[in-house]
């Protein structure tokens, strides 16, 4: 199978808001626009590995307080603790909710460092104008930004809790800082996977070793 | 300027193609890298009508009514995810309680109302008044609905709850379930094919070469 020509190859440039292929003129240093939608036109997303690259290290950074600092507080018959994301993990692990404990887990602890590890990946790679696993590394982007926003769940559940359980002495809960930096790690990752432009993946010499698979 | 709109690109790739008619059920993905490209529209305009119209009644229905309702020792409470999202907007987390509004109730009230607009004028045969703002809207607000996540945080919660509370689900509950399902319809339709509906666009000279 031939592969399809590629929009640089052929002096086109496609709109990032509306998908309209254009030609541009003859100026090709000067500020383009769509005709269809007005917005500036550009090859590749701007500065697209550097913001990338920032926005994960932030949301590296900010993983830490938001796993070590409690994310609610909440309290029983008088007796009231603060409690991280994994001590909510443990304690619906010990009270017998395997499946619950399992599905907070995958969404606050494998499902971040999963996209710290792909993103890290896709940024070097294109950074270096690898050729290795193309179609792959273009898989695991999508697979990145599918997932991505499955991470709020934990936000989310304190929120209805905290809305919920507000029965002044008997019971009462409430939010903690560790939940505003976990959400903001989720944020930083969502924006990092959005300034990556994966066309990067495929910029470069087309017929390294791995890259023609078809 | 010239413009190919019988071209379409690749979003993860950048490679080019000619746009062929689908038949109904097929969709046409990109050879290099796999990246869906377009699929064939089944729907006409008057379906996708109703099913902006309905999205809006389970939104307000999902905002307005209880989604879970506890009991502890006699005494009641319900919250509604209005009360949900500003739970979270008090003292240090104040922006995360804006943001969760935003999440979770005027980003899919946006996309409805936005989506319907659109649509609406597509189906009348004119250009909608802020077409352009409104399409550029709706593919900004695409990635930032959180309805899903927010029905399973409602869902894990009340598992959790359930340990000392009795946890009974409210008639906002269904409605944000059906509201997640017709959000997921309508944000998963291309809305590429509308730019075409649009009006002609004024200004520099623009040569389609098809």
């Amino acid at each position: 199978m031939v592969n399809p020509p590629r929009a640089g190859s052929l002096g086109l440039v496609v709109c990032h808001t509306c998908a309209l292929v254009c030609r541009p003129g003859e100026p090709a240093d000067q500020a383009m626009h769509c005709p269809r939608c007005h917005t500036r036109l550009y090859r590749r997303r701007p500065a697209s590995l550097s913001r990338a690259w920032a926005l994960l290290i932030a949301a590296v950074t900010l993983y830490f307080p938001a796993n070590l600092m409690p994310v609610m507080y909440s309290s029983l018959l008088g007796n009231g603790g603060e409690n991280t994301i994994l001590a909510g993990v443990w304690a619906f692990w010990r009270a017998g909710s395997y499946g619950v404990a399992g599905l907070i887990f995958i969404a606050s602890v494998v499902i971040p460092c999963i996209k710290f590890i792909a993103l890290g990946l896709l940024l070097l790679t294109c950074g270096r104008g690898s050729g290795w696993a193309r179609a792959e590394r273009t898989r695991l982007y999508r697979f990145t930004e599918a997932i991505g926003y499955w991470s709020m769940l934990d936000v989310m559940v304190v929120a209805v809790v905290s809305a919920l359980v507000k029965f002044q002495q008997l019971s009462d809960a409430e939010p903690r800082c560790g939940i505003l930096f976990f959400a903001l790690v989720v944020l930083f990752t969502l924006l990092c996977a959005m300034s990556f432009d994966p066309r990067l993946i495929w910029d470069g010499n087309e017929n390294e070793p791995h890259a023609a698979s078809t | 300027m010239k413009t190919y709109s019988r071209l379409i690109a690749c979003p993860c790739c950048d490679s080019v193609y000619q746009r062929r008619r689908l038949n109904s059920g097929e969709e046409a993905r990109c050879v290099r890298c796999a990246a869906r490209l377009y699929c064939a529209d089944p729907a006409a305009l008057e379906r996708w009508l109703a099913l902006t119209f309905t999205a809006g009644i389970a939104s307000a229905i999902a905002t307005c009514y209880p989604v879970l309702e506890v009991a502890f020792h006699g005494a009641q409470r319900s919250v509604t995810l209005w009360q949900t999202a500003t739970a979270l907007a008090s003292g240090a987390t104040l922006p995360l309680g804006v943001g969760t509004v935003l999440l979770l109730i005027v980003v899919p009230f946006m996309q409805i109302a936005l989506f319907g607009w659109v649509v609406f004028f597509a189906r009348i045969g004119r250009p909608a008044p802020g077409f352009i703002l409104a399409m550029k809207l709706l593919l900004f607000l695409r990635p930032w609905n959180m309805v899903g996540v927010g029905l399973l945080g409602f869902l894990v919660a009340g598992i959790k709850l359930a340990g000392w509370l009795q946890v009974a689900p409210g008639p906002g509950c269904w409605a944000l379930a059906l509201l997640m399902l017709l959000l997921t319809i309508i944000s998963r339709r291309n809305i590429d094919t509308l730019w075409t509906c649009s009006a002609p666009p004024a200004g520099a000279p623009v040569v389609d070469h098809g």
